[in-house]
């Protein structure tokens, strides 16, 4: 049966990775394709790499790293970051992205996502929702969690379902960075008015926090520094739950 | 040489270094092959046609016994026609490609495969073990002795299955991506490559 996912998460700037990673075995812990090598070893189910380099000219870079990791590890992986075009879409998976996450510019060309969607395969195109939590509900917000849309993100969910998303990336903003878990509400509100599946993002602090995603309708929980910081073992998150009767591949 | 069909869309970068294969949309490559990757990322439509060119020379490849690996939509491939576009497949197997139930599509993930006893490409692998997959359509063979695996998925909260792998004679398919299922994956491809 299909297992429930662990996502680790990596911030890529000009082809390194950006926060602090604590892995003891690292030579380089900037450089994303060793430290995407660890992870694979590690027993991470997916990678996702988000790409904040400021300038565009420097996409060149990303793509060459898209390139080297492709090479050399053999799971799947996620890239995004400034995406505006189905070109921009093309060039990430011709150099060897398994799937690709759009977020500001979807909201901005809801039709992006039906064409990149067609470009990939529906399965491989992901869009990224970044949602602060109002008096009426969750309020998408774009540009880095910068700009809120006036969009509900239960509604905008459903509607990229319909243009062709295969997945969503969701990420609460009053969750992320706080360690307390990730927000379940947002996430069961989501899961529950939609057929693909959802990854949850933000808040990712201790094992029990994947139990209580995955219970709440998450097909995949995302992470990043409880994983970087070695504050806990991939295996042991993955013991965690299956001895909660969650299905993790072993 | 192990040649890796270069359709256009997606990188087979991961592919290319498991096998120590050669990507090429050259039909006279092709022909010169021990082996051949039909690898799948994209839409089917698009993808038959950017295999127009090398059509006839896969199928002679076929036909002459050269061992032929489907992975994923490269795997759908080898059918007459999918719901998911307009365009013909190769017909080198029968059976319709049909969209999985609307709840369980897109199947994005690990899962578990099981193969059947004499399944050549998974023979060192433990019944139940997890491979990757993304896919929102399956194959659904008229034969089905030419089944040699499945996967099971959940829809309706009851439980369904589709073919995870096929083989004919010298044609092989799988329906996960065997170059992103870490260590798993690279034995069936090395399987692959010491036929």
């Amino acid at each position: 049966m299909l297992a429930k996912r662990i996502i680790a998460a990596l911030d890529i700037k000009e082809g390194r990775v950006v926060k602090g990673i604590q892995f003891k075995k690292l030579r380089d812990a900037g450089d994303p394709v060793e430290l995407a090598k660890e992870y694979e070893v590690a027993g991470i189910d997916e990678l996702v790499f988000l790409d904040i380099t400021a300038s565009r000219e420097d996409r060149k870079i990303l793509l060459d790293l898209v390139k080297q990791v492709s090479r050399e590890v053999f799971i799947p992986f996620t890239v995004g970051g400034g995406i505006k075009t189905v070109e921009g879409v093309r060039q990430l998976a011709r150099n060897g992205a398994d799937k690709v996450f759009m977020n500001t510019a979807a909201v901005d060309d809801p039709d992006l996502v039906r064409k990149s969607a067609e470009v990939l395969g529906r399965a491989n195109l992901v869009v990224a929702i970044d949602g602060k939590k109002t008096e009426e509900g969750w309020e998408v917000y774009t540009h880095g969690g910068t700009r809120p849309r006036s969009i509900s993100v239960v509604s905008w969910a459903q509607r990229v379902e319909g243009l062709g998303a295969g997945e969503i990336l969701l990420t609460s903003m009053d969750t992320d960075g706080t360690k307390g878990g990730f927000d379940l509400e947002l996430t069961s509100s989501v899961a529950g008015a939609i057929d693909i599946p959802v990854i949850a993002s933000g808040g990712a602090g201790q094992p029990d926090h994947f139990l209580d995603a995955f219970r709440s309708g998450a097909s995949a929980g995302l992470a990043a520094s409880i994983f970087h910081y070695g504050e806990y073992d991939i295996s042991e998150v993955k013991k965690y739950l299956t001895n909660r009767g969650i299905n993790v591949r072993q | 040489m192990i040649a890796i069909v270069d359709l256009g869309i997606g990188n087979f970068a991961s592919v290319e270094k498991a096998l120590e294969g050669r990507i090429t949309m050259s039909p006279e490559v092709l022909d010169r092959a021990d082996k051949i990757v039909l690898p799948g990322v994209g839409n089917f439509g698009e993808v038959v046609e950017q295999l127009r060119p090398m059509r006839k020379t896969i199928l002679r490849k076929i036909s002459s016994g050269t061992p032929l690996l489907g992975i994923c939509l490269g795997m759908q491939l080898l059918f007459p026609e999918s719901s998911e576009g307009e365009g013909e497949g190769l017909s080198v197997l029968q059976g319709q490609v049909s969209d999985l139930p609307a709840d369980a599509s897109p199947h994005i993930g690990w899962n578990q495969v099981f193969p059947k006893e004499g399944n050549t490409l998974l023979e060192d692998i433990e019944p139940g073990s997890f491979f990757y997959f993304t896919h929102s359509y399956y194959v659904n063979p008229e034969n089905e002795a030419i089944i040699t695996g499945r996967t099971e998925y959940e829809s309706n909260d009851q439980v369904g299955a589709f073919p995870a792998t096929v083989r004919r004679e010298n044609v092989f398919g799988v329906q996960f991506h065997p170059e992103k299922s870490s260590a798993n994956g690279q034995r069936v491809l090395k399987k692959f490559k010491q036929l």
